[in-house]
């Protein structure tokens, strides 16, 4: 199929998904029948009605909606010179995923076993950062929730954001001056007789995982935290009397009353691990696996646009695709959780 | 009498509390504080210890990089012009939000919440995929810098992040208000500008500093949609990337000390605020008391 034909799919989806949206909106009113409130200009007024529907619309349609359309559109097509572009080669294809999946089409291996590792493994490791990190969080949080007195929580809280002011990238380069050969970390270790020489937490990924471990600390603990703050102490206080156990009182009390926190929190430092550049680029060993790089060589290295938009799009569906089977695996809703 | 858990038990777990707090806060900033004196020691290699002498060479180096400093004016530029997008479009969003029901809003909310959760380096890619095209469209090269397209890049994410702020305090809005000031003759627009907009302000504000961070320290995003240009994020990764200076650590301790000037401004105002609507609160309850009495009386 031509891409030309894509244009008309581009363009006419999102007046579709408007017109979509517009047909349940007139639905629900109907619906509401004479409890409806008023009609949107009549509520707005005209001014304020025009800038409601423009920011909102061209928000939606320029910033969000089409730029997608068009990376899963690009991502079909092949690489071409600039002057082929929309000529009679650019043509449909399923290349640059059959690339994903077996690697070019001279290699011998039988499957593209270098890029597939790095996405299972940075799917892994993400799973199992993002428990740490509810680890660590979670003691803080339930502390400053349900322990701690109102001015020590705002203090903890300013101490809390405080780091996360720091870009993202020093943040990975502090972790790169702790863990380097001739970083603090080893030569305390040497000087203290441990060690003979220095060891290589960088190449090994330490480095990577301690610094990611760290980068997303933040966005864990305040979703946890919002959703244990409203627990009531009483429930707390009844299990104690009744002689409920510590940690039965958080597995069963606790913690069932802060899912949609804890799946919030999740979430959200689960997408940030998976799509994280900053930390893979400056503590990645040379032999790190990490997807985001790989996404990002596409660009840079093999100036390969078409394939990078393939990959992006296989690591957003990826990431995708897992975190809704999870909700769905602890019965929650993505708008639950988003709030 | 119930046997409560003996109080020496207490004790300890209290004692072990304030420990793991330590332990954290000491994680939390114990990468920082290290940095941060690697700022000041003389070696070229970032080190913390021999602390060989004090020196603040490296802030002067940090002062005379040409592209650290361009980078910097850029992210400057930048982050207002999102702060400038996103707070109007994610005010627009939080509202049409409060007037939509049912499925509708389920679909919205899916759409303009998607952005937060897409990992930033597939916002930007997809912007500049999209933008490039543009172009071709509209024969015009106009949309295909680095600057616009940073701005559209990073406000479709931002502008969510707005959008929710603005959401919390709509929710606590009482219609009341508005349908008042209707019934008393003022036109949408005006109740719009003199009911809602001032009760939104403590939102306004604190998007407008949210946005304004977020896009001053995005690199995601922006290392894709800034092009040839440069902004402070991606200068820094280039630099990192080439190797370890101590006038990157110079940058973390000067990023440190105005954010904490910021914090600490920012809590004095909060103070003077709270002490002010309290105020008002006592003069009213005071009004109120004497209107009581006057009725009574």
């Amino acid at each position: 199929m031509h891409s030309a034909i894509g244009k008309v799919f581009i363009f006419g989806l999102p007046a579709i998904v408007t017109l979509y949206f517009l047909a349940t909106a007139w639905a629900d009113r109907r619906r509401l029948g004479r409890a409806a409130p008023k009609p949107f200009f009549k509520r707005n007024g005209i001014a304020i009605g025009v800038y409601l529907i423009a920011a909102v619309g061209l928000w939606c349609v320029f910033a969000i909606v089409l730029p997608q359309l068009y990376m899963v559109d690009y991502s079909f097509r092949p690489k071409l010179p600039v002057a082929q572009m929309g000529g009679p080669k650019d043509l449909y294809t399923l290349d640059n995923y059959h690339y994903f999946l077996f690697g070019s089409t001279r290699s011998s291996a039988e499957w593209n076993v270098v890029h597939i590792r790095a996405l299972v493994q940075t799917v892994l490791i993400s799973i199992v950062i993002t428990a740490v990190n509810f680890a660590i969080c979670y003691p803080i949080a339930f502390y400053m929730a349900q322990v701690a007195r109102p001015a020590r929580v705002r203090l903890l809280m300013l101490m809390l954001i405080a780091p996360y002011w720091v870009n993202e990238i020093l943040r990975a380069f502090a972790f790169r001056i702790l863990l380097g050969t001739n970083g603090i970390i080893n030569r305390t270790l040497i000087e203290a007789g441990v060690l003979g020489e220095p060891l290589d937490f960088l190449g090994a990924d330490v480095g990577l995982y301690a610094g990611l471990t760290y980068a997303y600390l933040l966005l864990m603990m305040f979703p946890v935290y919002n959703a244990i703050e409203n627990l009531d102490r009483n429930q707390i206080e009844a299990a104690r009397d009744l002689g409920a156990p510590w940690w039965h009182i958080h597995l069963f009390i606790v913690m069932p009353h802060a899912k949609p926190g804890i799946a919030s929190g999740a979430t959200l430092v689960f997408m940030l691990n998976a799509g994280a550049l900053a930390a893979p680029l400056v503590l990645g060993g040379p032999r790190s696996l990490w997807f985001t790089p790989i996404v990002y060589d596409r660009f840079y290295q093999a100036f390969n646009w078409q394939q990078g938009a393939a990959y992006a799009l296989i690591l957003l569906l990826t990431c995708v695709v897992f975190v809704l089977g999870v909700l769905k695996l602890f019965r929650l809703k993505l708008g639950e959780i988003a709030r | 009498m119930t046997s409560r858990p003996f109080l020496s038990s207490r004790a300890v777990l209290k004692a072990m509390t304030g420990f793991y707090v330590l332990l954290f806060f000491a994680y939390l900033f114990g990468p920082l504080a290290v940095m941060g004196i690697t700022a000041f020691n003389t070696p070229s290699y970032p080190q913390v210890y021999p602390f060989e002498s004090f020196t603040l060479d490296w802030f002067v180096k940090l002062a005379n990089d040409d592209d650290m400093v361009a980078g910097f004016r850029n992210s400057l530029w930048i982050g207002l012009l999102v702060v400038l997008v996103s707070v109007p479009v994610g005010l627009a969003g939080a509202i049409v939000m409060t007037q939509v029901h049912a499925r509708a809003r389920s679909f919205y909310y899916l759409i303009v919440v998607s952005p937060v959760l897409t990992p930033g380096v597939i916002i930007g890619i997809s912007t500049v995929i999209f933008w490039r095209d543009m172009i071709g469209v509209t024969g015009t090269r106009a949309f295909y810098n680095g600057t616009f397209l940073t701005v559209v890049g990073q406000s479709s994410y931002i502008a969510a992040y707005t959008m929710l702020i603005f959401l919390a305090r709509l929710q606590r809005f009482d219609r009341a208000q508005d349908e008042a000031a209707q019934d008393l003759g003022a036109s949408q627009t005006q109740v719009f500008f003199h009911v809602l907009l001032p009760y939104l302000r403590p939102a306004v504000f604190s998007a407008a500093v949210l946005a304004f961070l977020s896009s001053f320290e995005n690199y995601n995003t922006t290392t894709f949609s800034i092009l040839a240009d440069k902004t402070l994020t991606t200068v820094l990764a280039g630099r990192v990337r080439q190797g370890t200076d101590p006038s990157l650590s110079a940058l973390a301790v000067a990023i440190i000390a105005v954010t904490v000037a910021g914090a600490v401004l920012y809590e004095v105002l909060r103070r003077r605020e709270d002490r002010r609507a309290r105020q008002r609160e006592r003069a009213a309850g005071a009004a109120e008391a004497r209107e009581m009495a006057g009725m009574t009386g």
